[in-house]
């Protein structure tokens, strides 16, 4: 009994190929930038977008399958979907808005809003039961919305960047108040973010989807301490290298050589955070530091009394220095610099 | 000459005067109109044998085309804007293509196909024992040839701007999709339905040239108001004026009442579905 999907889809200029699992109970985070393809994934999902090739089941239902021509359409699935910008019917009050989901599944009109009317207290809007969505606040349609797509039952809950709409002063407190609501749903659960935050709150794993592909899966703990992407590695603010490792020397594509204390060899990623990386002006003749690289000064980042520097080169990196050792360096952009760090400081894993 | 400060617009003199001209040409046969008309009798013109059949088929035949209009027009104004298919632009034109059509034309273009030995007329005769031309039924169809594009392009350009994604919602909550259409896509194009509604059932209203080559002038069969004016200008010309005038009176009612949502906020959609 769970969710899996094995499916790939052109769409536009994205071409998007994934794979991914959900137990019962459980809440997968689409994490990933904008146009990575997360909210075509779950629209797939969703049946609003079919898909060109691979496999989506839901329990023991198969969804959809090009190869079989299996296609079931939206309404034929056991699915609730919370849309990014809500989407209430505007022309319904929140009671019928609630209500819809049974009233199309042909429930008697009766029975569908004792239904609705249960759901809407368990969300807390009794008192919005009969008014028009175009006045509830931000955090109270998405509570709308929510009740909305669990009113049918659904073995799936899809959300669609449920909390991008809020402002940034509501958005703790509708983000604590969904955890909530989501605790009480017991199905498999698929929520589409940007936001680490949410995926923090929210998630019990992360997928990261990154220009179509999922590059990594886990806990969010598991993803930041090993990134496998340009992505996460910006997010947890290090460096990350690619390149294949021979000899205790990691090779980029780009030709770029960093040493590396013990690591097996193969296909690997490199960590290498920006304070342990030293920046000098001149070459240093001998040094602790196995490496050195030479690179041009690209920016330099205030922030507080620490100063990003970003290095463009054969190996583009990211350094960070205190403010004092910048008026020191007297740092310009343009200007040459050998950044150097030691191989210990490097942590190494396979790709 | 200038108003001094207070004047922000200052316009050019020749501007104004042309605009003014204009502006005459509209008002001026109105004036006439209302000068000429004889006010005493005007109740008794409009009840009078013949106009009061007129204006009674006017508004039963109207009403038929409007009804008409909307069974038929909204469907096809769904598959404009939402299915893509290849030579959508010339369907369009086609469709409204009676909107810029000289109405004799239309009348013309509706006997071959319609009259008892049109394309299709013939069939209707033979198999169904139904004769269009020169009948009620008629005058009609004529109207709603004319009037049906005015509610297809407003009606079109209003489910182009509906956000599709609420229909998408409807769907994922199990709702078929004629089931979205009547509970949500419906609801949300209703002001543009209405408004579209009303402009066609004014131009039916005023129809005069499809009819009277299809339907004939047949006095309580197919003689509408138009026709009536047409016909009384010689035998009556002061009821032509008193029946013109309830034409221009329930005109001028519906561009009114229509003001902000055809000629207002919706402009915009409008003039992008006529360029």
């Amino acid at each position: 009994m769970t969710l899996s999907a094995s499916l790939s889809l052109q769409l536009g200029t994205l071409d998007l190929q994934a794979d991914l699992e959900v137990e019962p109970g459980e809440l997968l985070a689409l994490l990933g930038p904008n146009g990575a393809g997360k909210s075509s994934l779950l629209r797939c999902l969703g049946g609003l977008e079919p898909i060109v090739a691979g496999r989506i089941v839901i329990d023991d239902l198969v969804v959809d399958e090009p190869s079989t021509d299996t296609f079931v359409e939206p309404e034929n699935r056991p699915i609730g979907f919370v849309f990014q910008n809500y989407l209430l019917f505007e022309n319904m009050t929140v009671l019928e808005n609630v209500a819809y989901g049974l009233r199309a599944r042909k429930t008697p009109k009766a029975d569908a809003r004792r239904t609705a009317r249960q759901w809407i207290e368990r969300v807390g809007l009794s008192e919005y039961a009969d008014q028009r969505p175009r006045s509830l606040s931000g955090g109270q349609a998405q509570r709308a919305a929510l009740a909305r797509a669990l009113a049918t039952n659904p073995r799936v809950l899809l959300l669609d960047e449920p909390l991008a709409a809020l402002d940034a002063g509501t958005r703790s407190s509708v983000r604590r108040d969904l955890r909530r609501h989501l605790a009480t749903f017991d199905g498999m659960r698929v929520l589409v973010t940007h936001d680490p935050v949410d995926a923090y709150a929210l998630a019990d794993r992360v997928a990261i989807l990154d220009a179509g592909r999922i590059v990594q899966v886990g806990t969010l703990a598991e993803v930041t301490a090993h990134p496998r992407s340009r992505y996460v590695a910006d997010l947890v603010g290090v460096n990350l290298v690619n390149g294949v490792v021979a000899d205790g020397v990691l090779t980029t594509e780009a030709g770029a050589h960093v040493v590396i204390a013990d690591a097996q060899p193969g296909p690997s990623f490199a960590v290498i955070r920006p304070p342990s990386i030293s920046l000098v002006r001149e070459k240093v003749a001998r040094s602790s530091a196995r490496n050195t690289w030479v690179g041009t000064i690209a920016e330099v980042d205030r922030l507080g009394d620490r100063v990003r520097v970003g290095i463009e080169g054969q190996l583009p990196l990211t350094a960070e220095i205190t403010a004092a050792a910048l008026d020191v360096l007297q740092l310009q952009p343009g200007d040459e610099i050998h950044a150097s760090v030691k191989a210990t400081d490097i942590e190494v894993y396979p790709a | 000459m200038s108003r001094g400060r207070g004047s922000r617009v200052r316009l050019p003199a020749p501007v104004l005067g042309l605009a003014v001209v204009a502006l005459l040409f509209f008002a001026l046969p109105l004036i006439g109109l209302l000068w000429r008309a004889p006010w005493s009798n005007a109740w008794g013109y409009l009840t009078e044998g013949d106009a009061r059949a007129a204006l009674r088929l006017s508004l039963i035949c109207s009403l038929w085309a409007t009804l008409l209009s909307v069974v038929f027009g909204v469907p096809l104004a769904w598959l404009l804007a939402r299915v893509e298919f290849p030579g959508r632009g010339a369907v369009r034109a086609l469709c409204t293509l009676s909107m810029v059509l000289p109405p004799v034309v239309g009348g013309v273009a509706l006997f071959f196909a319609l009259g008892r030995r049109g394309l299709v007329g013939q069939y209707l005769d033979r198999w169904f024992d139904v004769r269009l031309p020169f009948t009620t039924a008629g005058v009609v169809v004529a109207q709603t040839f004319v009037a049906m594009p005015f509610l297809i392009i407003t009606v079109e350009a209003a489910l182009r701007q509906l956000d599709q994604r609420v229909e998408d919602a409807s769907r994922t909550l199990g709702a078929s999709p004629w089931y979205t259409f009547r509970r949500v896509t419906l609801p949300a194009i209703r002001p543009a339905l209405v408004a579209g509604a009303v402009l066609a059932w004014a131009r039916a209203l005023g129809e005069f040239g499809a009819t009277i080559t299809f339907a004939g002038n047949f006095p309580g069969t197919t003689q509408t108001m138009p026709l009536a004016v047409y016909l009384a200008l010689e035998s009556n010309p002061e009821q032509a004026i008193v029946l013109a005038l309830l034409l221009i009176a329930i005109s001028f009612a519906v561009l009114v009442g229509l003001r902000d949502r055809w000629f207002g906020r919706s402009d915009r959609s409008s003039t992008t579905v006529l360029a």
